[in-house]
């Protein structure tokens, strides 16, 4: 299934610049396979050092939150968009 | 801590319904003429309490709108002064205020647009030891700050007493907003359990913002306290809006209550203010200045050698848009593009690597060195050093 991962700012460093990548997979974590594939930067930024998307980072399959539905198993369908959602604080140099 | 408060006591129990006086009707007038807020909604505003928790980017628009529309009470929490690099986007704050505690501008500013509110002012930075006492004579919270600690701090103490907390936080051209902590609603654990590693997500210090960012931001935050406050539409609650600034995009994401939240979950683990900076992995009150092992250079170090005529190879490793700012006429490579290019350099010679601070040139002489380029230096304090101690024509940003 071609879907596209809208990628956030803070992250787009990592992903060749990137404001959103199309990509061929079936769940979820097949598409963020895909993506840390072609972006090896992104994988720290995403997963902790145990392979676990990080807990400050979100992903979503159109509206809908990952963690209540599959996770990473969450199937995909044509067209559908993934979004990574970091949390963003503001202006302090923290 | 010296908090120096400028809270009026609040009127004794079984005070005289709120009433408008008849300035106040012309005032309020175009409110008044719309059923949705109407005389009900008006008094209801009269009679709210909000706290703005910081009033820089999203306060500003925020305290404003609030103090425009006639909330009858605004606190202020706020412990920083105003510094040029904030006019770009905190419209609270003209050019003479530079120097002047933020609290003080914003509540001559709020009190010179509406006369007929009540500002209290709270000059501190919010802490697990301060949150709950100042927090709790409000009814609705604004989150209007710039770092995790604190965001994490705000949204356990509204859970713990019960109050809703219009949230709202940006950074370069990206909004996020919400309502979390309504009754039956998510918080800010329900959405991020954690907060990330410091270092690992760039601050808008680092990264930048567009100054009508917060503004938008802090607007539509203004536009759902007035809701809750009039208990009027559909507040953001269970939903995140996202703005996108550069493609001019709302998108909005559902939010769940997370039945294993540790503070407004069945079980809660958190039932007291913890200590923040802890949580969020930062020690002391400062950011962890990168402790680097790389080999330093200080400016003045550098300066005496180039006089002096030593061959020295200045590399730069910010981006282009940051050369244009100002520069050493170094060779640019990005730091992110150094080991693409890194054949552009000379291992022989030495290399002084510099930024803007010194962070990205010591990543970039660990590199380096690693790679073989054993007379690779960093240099200290980066170009905003140079700027202090050898070239002050060199600007700052």
């Amino acid at each position: 299934m071609a879907v596209k991962v809208i990628i956030p700012t803070p992250l787009r460093a990592y992903a060749g610049k990137q404001e959103s990548v199309e990509l061929q997979a079936g769940t979820v974590g097949e598409a963020l396979n895909a993506l840390t594939t072609k972006f090896s930067e992104l994988k720290k930024h995403l997963y902790a050092d145990d392979g676990r998307l990080r807990s400050f980072v979100n992903v979503y399959v159109n509206d809908e939150d990952i963690r209540y539905l599959q996770k990473d198993q969450t199937r995909v369908r044509e067209g559908d968009i993934i979004s990574i959602v970091p949390s963003i604080a503001g202006g302090a140099r923290i | 801590m010296a908090t120096k408060t400028g809270v009026t006591p609040a009127p004794p129990a079984g005070n005289p319904p709120v009433t408008l006086s008849k300035e106040e009707v012309l005032r309020y007038s175009r409110h008044l003429i719309m059923p949705e807020v109407g005389m009900e909604g008006q008094l209801k505003l009269k009679a709210a309490k909000v706290l703005c928790i910081g009033t820089g980017g999203l306060g500003a628009p925020l305290g404003l709108y609030l103090a425009a529309a006639g909330v009858g009470r605004i606190g202020l929490v706020d412990f920083d002064s105003v510094d040029l690099t904030n006019l770009q986007r905190q419209i609270l704050f003209s050019t003479t205020d530079v120097g002047r505690p933020k609290i003080e501008a914003a509540a001559d500013r709020l009190r010179a647009m509406n006369p007929d509110i009540q500002i209290d002012t709270f000059e501190t930075q919010l802490t697990s030891a301060n949150a709950l006492e100042i927090l709790k004579d409000y009814d609705i919270i604004v989150d209007g700050t710039d770092n995790f600690p604190t965001r994490y701090l705000v949204n356990d103490a509204s859970v713990l007493l019960g109050k809703p907390n219009v949230y709202g936080s940006i950074f370069r051209f990206e909004g996020q907003v919400t309502v979390f902590g309504a009754p039956g609603g998510p918080c800010y654990r329900c959405l991020y359990p954690e907060p990330p590693p410091p270092g690992l997500v760039p601050s808008c210090a680092e990264g930048g913002v567009l100054g009508v960012l917060p503004g938008i931001v802090g607007a539509i935050q203004a536009a759902e306290t007035l809701k809750l406050a009039i208990g009027k539409g559909e507040p953001l609650i269970g939903r995140l809006l996202l703005f996108d600034a550069l493609a001019m995009r709302f998108r909005e994401l559902k939010l769940r209550k997370n039945p294993g939240c540790p503070v407004c979950g069945e079980h809660p683990t958190v039932t007291k203010l913890i200590d923040y900076a802890e949580f969020c992995g930062i020690r002391g009150e400062e950011a962890p200045a990168a402790q680097t092992n790389v080999p330093e250079i200080t400016p003045r170090e550098l300066k005496a050698r180039l006089d002096r005529g030593d061959d020295l190879f200045i590399l730069d490793v910010r981006e282009p848009h940051e050369y244009q700012i100002c520069n050493l006429g170094g060779h640019l490579i990005p730091l992110g593009d150094l080991s693409r290019r890194v054949s552009e350099l000379d291992s022989s010679r030495e290399i002084v690597a510099h930024c803007r601070s010194g962070k990205r040139s010591a990543e970039a002489v660990e590199f380096l060195r690693q790679a073989g380029f054993r007379k690779a230096l960093s240099l200290k304090g980066g170009i905003l050093a140079w700027s202090d101690e050898v070239d002050p024509k060199v600007p700052k940003y």
